[in-house]
């Protein structure tokens, strides 16, 4: 069976002169329609080369990213990105820039602008509709982006570390939000944190990255029932024993590594 | 909350450069009138009244033109001059400056060529551009197009390199055209850049308008500054100096109000 997203031994080098920094290296991982996928990884290992690679933005230096059956030889329109620095357009305010993506498709003002500020409330930023990006927090341009990813409504969302700069109530609802639309829509999620907790709550697999360059060091699924209740399924037992075993491992893995 | 504290620290500001703006504008004027006293004082006495003229003289000179309306004809053909030069070049640099931007292989072509121009002194152009557009108002909105032309370019060209490779990939993954990145994410993004170049051309606009208007003309304040000049005039020299000096700052004054506006919408201050 092949998967939506197959990563075929995908290697990735960044070259300045002679000096070569190794971020992937015979990567494999094949991820099926649907799926929602954890990456974990020390900083620095090449996670978010992946995701640009995913997303046609990098060229991986040997091997390839078949994306539906083709290979990812451009810009892959078909995945909405959320990148780790946030992109919003600084001329423009939080609803212009979140029906950005609407605008580009030509869609009529009144229309997107009504949609727009629908997922404006969702993520919490109402009132901040006509603010611009600069006068927005670290975490509300976050949230602002993740908004605009969701309103896109991609096939496949990759997120890099979406939820890092928000307070940890704040992340249970953006948790919740993300996996009811992505339900709702038929998501494939690849997204990329450095909380456990987090990944567990929300994939149905974890893969664990090793330090630099980036192989899988480690790979779980998570077998937990869905739709999921993100508030409660952590004080679980079958979510205690994941999370117990992925800790346990991942402590081995790293005390491996440092010898 | 935050709302008025802003406006507090805001009409504390007003107030205080206010007060400051008043007192600082009555020491201007002080300034003015004693400058004018000495000038006629000094007229006649400790300088040749043929090299500096005097204040009364000057005005009588600017009354009587005002009076007969003649001025108002050369400042025209000026204003005529720097504004049509002003946006033509305007137009035609932002143009290339987008366009050389977008296009590695064009810019690079062109870079030697561009340089060239660039350094050249403009107003060589001059004799050429009389040539081919006579001796009318024509070969003046060229020599002052020129001008602005340059600067212009320069400006748009560095702001289209400076566009952040982030902002456009983020357009493109959400299915941006190529003209649709062009539009709606390089230029806004290029457009602080194009303005700090509109502001600082309008000066040499009104450059290239005077000076073409010194080089061949029989009309505008460069062809009367030169005119009074040669019947040795200084009075009038001085009149038409002074009355390029008030349009100068007309202009600056408009482009304060037009930044002010745009700064208002964001566009220039990000
Ligand atoms: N455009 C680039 N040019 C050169 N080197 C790069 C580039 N992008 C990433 N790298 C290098 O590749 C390695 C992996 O970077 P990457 O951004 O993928 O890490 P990461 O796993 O996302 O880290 P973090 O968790 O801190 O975000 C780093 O050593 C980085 O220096
Ligand atoms: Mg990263």
């Amino acid at each position: 069976m092949t998967g939506m997203i197959e990563i075929q031994h995908v290697s990735k080098g960044f070259r300045r002169g002679d000096n070569v920094v190794e971020a992937l290296r015979d990567f494999n991982l094949t991820i099926e329609k649907r799926e929602v996928i954890a990456i974990i990884g020390p900083s620095g290992c090449g996670k978010s080369t992946l995701l640009n690679m995913i997303a046609g933005l990098y060229m991986p230096s040997k091997g390839r990213v078949i994306y539906k059956g083709a290979a990812v030889t451009d810009v892959n329109t078909d995945v909405g990105y959320m990148t780790q620095k946030d992109n919003l357009l600084p001329w423009r305010n939080v609803r212009d820039n979140i029906a950005f993506p609407l605008e580009l498709a030509g869609v009529d003002k009144a229309e997107r602008e009504a949609r727009a500020v629908a997922v404006i409330k969702q993520v919490g930023l109402d009132g901040f509709e006509a603010r611009f990006p600069t006068e927005l927090s670290g975490g509300m341009r976050k949230r602002a982006c993740l908004a605009r990813m969701m309103l896109y409504g991609a096939e496949t969302a990759l997120l890099d570390e979406p939820f890092a700069a928000l307070d940890a109530q704040l992340k249970l609802v953006m948790h919740e939000l993300l996996l009811r639309l992505a339900a709702e829509n038929g998501q494939t999620v690849v997204f990329v944190t450095h909380d456990l907790m987090e990944a567990v709550t929300l994939a149905d697999r974890v893969i664990v990255c090793t330090r630099r360059p980036a192989m899988i060091a480690l790979e779980q699924k998570i077998s937990l029932p869905r739709p999921r209740d993100v508030l409660n399924v952590r004080f679980t037992n079958e979510f205690k024993e994941l999370y117990d075993a992925l800790w346990e491992r991942l402590r081995v893995e790293y005390q491996e590594e440092r010898v | 909350m935050t709302v008025s504290n802003d406006q507090l620290e805001i009409a504390e500001n007003e107030m205080s450069t206010g007060t400051g703006n008043l007192v600082m504008v009555l020491c201007q004027t002080a300034l003015g009138i004693a400058i004018l006293f000495v000038w006629q004082g000094v007229s006649g006495r400790l300088v040749d009244n043929f090299f500096i003229s005097n204040p009364l003289d000057v005005g009588r000179r600017l009354l009587g033109w005002t009076l007969d309306g003649s001025i108002f004809l050369h400042l025209w053909a000026t204003v005529y001059a720097t504004m049509l030069g002003f946006i033509i070049g305007a137009v035609i640099g932002a143009a290339l400056g987008i366009w050389l931007g977008i296009s590695t292989f064009a810019s690079r072509l062109l870079n030697p060529y561009l340089n060239a121009l660039n350094a050249l002194p403009k107003v060589a152009l001059a004799p050429l551009f009389v040539l081919w557009f006579g001796l009318g108002i024509e070969s003046k909105i060229a020599l002052a197009a020129s001008l602005v032309l340059f600067l212009v370019f320069l400006n748009t060209f560095a702001g289209v390199r400076q566009v952040d490779q982030d902002l456009i990939d983020g357009a493109r993954l959400m299915r941006a055209t190529r003209l649709q990145v062009v539009t709606k994410v390089i230029v806004p993004s290029a457009l602080s850049w194009l303005f700090a170049g509109l502001r600082v051309s309008v000066p040499y606009a009104l450059i290239g308008a005077v000076l073409g208007e010194m080089i061949a003309s029989n009309r505008g304040l460069g062809y009367l500054v030169q005119f009074s000049g040669a019947q040795f005039d200084t009075a009038g020299v001085f009149a038409v100096l002074i009355v390029i000096a008030l349009l100068a700052m007309a202009l600056n004054f408009v482009v304060d109000i037009v930044q002010n506006r745009m700064e208002g919408w964001r566009i220039v201050s990000r």
